[in-house]
């Protein structure tokens, strides 16, 4: 026993000892279920019944509508997020940046709340706000415009619009404070000498922010892409609950969690994830290899 | 001559210092204007939740201030009627301290071996943890919950604790965060007798405090706003957390939502006043990562 202390307690143990939980939790909750799902993924499962079908699932996936529907419905809102969650928020931070905005903190406080607020009270609010009688603040600002009331959740533009401006609402500031902290690590000797050098604001954006910036917006593409691709509460909440008209509102996670949870098809449902897995990794890689972040590593 | 020259320079600077201001003005204008954007839907529900619910279902949610149907009424309700809100409440309130602790405690531990020592799996442990970032959640979710079903851990909160105790992304804050502390230290510990332990607790934790604030209001966030893994996790009503809990209310008939609106607002109430309390700490945990990139 005092030998099992005394190596517990060397300084070559320890640092093991510290890690422990982390290899517990990625054994339990990381490996595991992850081959849990590959294996499930070839299976049929039903309550006391398992079988191996080998790829059927996934060649049922290659046939399904109603998944390509998903698949369709994500990669547009992942575009769409990209689109206006990176260039937007950048050029925001860039403008706060420098000396002409006054009340910085409260701006940047006031852009931050929609991120402290749950998705559940988020989609409430924004379910109900485009709701489609005409008296809703949307169709009220709609109307204001000289247009005619619309059923925004009914139709799959208006549909997709309400989304992103969820993610919008939600998620700018966010973004906003990422870039800012990628600003803060420019060396104002930079600024200083375009200064002397005649540099508008302009030139010094496209010459010294934007290209130093760049670690910021590969982090923020390479969760935006996660994120994007596997957007389901959202969705959720604004149409309360797994079913949208004509499914609009589905996203992959969404057909996972109708198919696992809710129709109890595991096997399908492991399927549907691991092709969203594929996606994401591949389109991340490309990312990551295009903006050269792994030829930095090498050096 | 030379006076006619600095009047021009003094014209040129007073030119220039009207130039910043005018674009002064408009700078912060823009920024109010986005600012009232983004708080408008918030004023809207705390305007709706003096009103009756029944209205909210027949007309919708939009900013109407008519003093003749506004009252108290549904705050009376929520803090005196007869309804589950407070159970929930107390729910997530638990739920939000237990896993935070847990999590702050378990993270601190693994980053410091993974930054404090050089060992010869170093690098490939740290790897893994940048690895399990890379798969989403949401795919983990359902051979997770079939795991829970096999540890007999639906409906428990270690159900709910377990899987995201040690939280990828915030080992990655605290070892980026104890990477650039003195590591000398350690041998000073050591040399006063201390054991790997008691250096790790006594001498460097305290020093660790403005991460541990950090990480702790970050996860405090996303532990109170946590909903889909619960939502799976929880069977009976009674162990509901304020997400989950709002959601039922959610019914087609709407003769909820005279609970629903002002319940949602006082379920932000709590995380609006720690982050305008701790402001600071709160924009230094969500950053770190973007700053490595």
């Amino acid at each position: 026993m005092k030998s099992l202390k005394k190596v517990l307690y060397s300084q070559k143990a320890a640092p093991y000892v510290f890690v422990l939980p982390f290899l517990l939790s990625f054994m339990f909750f990381w490996i595991y279920p992850l081959f849990s799902t590959v294996k499930m993924s070839f299976q049929s499962i039903l309550p006391g019944q398992v079988e191996w079908i080998g790829l059927e699932n996934y060649q049922k996936l290659l046939k399904d509508r109603v998944f390509h529907l998903a698949i369709k419905n994500s990669f547009t809102y992942m575009f769409w997020t990209l689109v206006l969650l990176i260039p937007f928020p950048m050029i925001y931070a860039c403008i706060m940046d420098g000396k002409l905005v006054k009340a910085k903190g409260l701006f940047k406080a006031l852009l931050y709340l929609p991120a402290l607020t749950s998705v559940v009270v988020a989609g409430t609010m924004f379910r109900l706000m485009f709701a489609e009688m005409e008296t809703s603040q949307m169709n009220q600002i709609v109307q204001w415009l000289g247009f005619g009331p619309i059923k925004w959740l009914k139709g799959k533009y208006t549909g997709m619009f309400a989304l992103l401006l969820v993610a919008c609402w939600r998620w700018t500031g966010v973004n906003m404070l990422y870039y800012l902290s990628g600003l803060k690590n420019i060396d104002n000797s930079l600024y200083e000498s375009a200064e002397i050098d005649g540099a508008s604001g302009f030139k010094k954006f496209l010459y010294i922010q934007l290209p130093l910036l760049k670690p910021t917006t590969i982090y923020v593409l390479t969760i935006s892409i996660y994120a994007g691709l596997a957007m389901f509460l959202e969705s959720f909440m604004l149409w309360n609950g797994n079913a949208s008209p004509n499914n609009i509102g589905l996203t992959i996670v969404g057909y996972l969690y109708r198919r696992g949870i809710e129709k109890n098809q595991l096997g399908y449902a492991s399927a549907v994830g691991l092709v969203l897995l594929a996606i994401a990794l591949f389109i991340n890689i490309i990312q990551l290899i295009w903006n050269g972040t792994f030829k930095k590593e090498e050096r | 001559m030379g006076k006619q020259e600095n009047s021009f320079e003094i014209e040129k600077k007073v030119g220039m210092a009207l130039k910043t201001r005018i674009l002064s003005v408009i700078a912060t204008s823009f920024f109010a204007a986005l600012g009232i954007i983004v708080v408008f839907p918030f004023f809207v529900m705390v305007i709706a939740s003096f009103r009756p619910g029944k209205d909210i279902i027949r007309y919708g949610l939009a900013l109407q201030i008519d003093f003749d149907v506004m009252s108290f009424k549904n705050y009376k309700y929520l803090f005196t009627g007869n309804h589950a809100y407070f159970t929930w409440f107390k729910n997530s309130l638990v739920l939000t301290l237990l896993s935070v602790v847990l999590t702050l405690i378990v993270c601190y531990f693994v980053a410091y071996g993974l930054s404090m020592y050089k060992f010869k799996l170093r690098n490939f442990l740290f790897f893994l943890v940048i690895a399990t970032m890379m798969v989403p959640f949401e795919i983990l979710m359902l051979p997770l919950f079939q795991e829970m079903i096999d540890l007999k851990l639906i409906d428990t909160t270690a159900g709910v604790i377990l899987p995201g105790l040690v939280s990828a992304s915030t080992v990655f804050f605290f070892r980026q965060y104890m990477m650039g502390l003195p590591h000398e230290l350690l041998d000073a510990g050591r040399i006063d007798g201390s054991t790997e332990y008691g250096i790790c607790i006594k001498i460097m934790l305290p020093i660790t405090k403005p991460a541990f604030a950090a990480m702790a209001i970050l996860s405090s966030m996303g532990a109170w706003n946590s909903m889909l893994w619960p939502l799976l996790v929880y069977r009976s009503a009674s162990k509901f957390t304020l997400p989950i809990g709002l959601n039922t209310l959610l019914t087609p008939y709407g003769n909820n939502y005279d609970l629903l609106i002002a319940g949602s607002c006082f379920a932000v109430l709590p995380i609006f006043a720690i982050f305008l309390a701790f402001q600071s700490y709160f924009i230094d945990g969500m950053t770190a990562g973007a700053v490595k990139g």
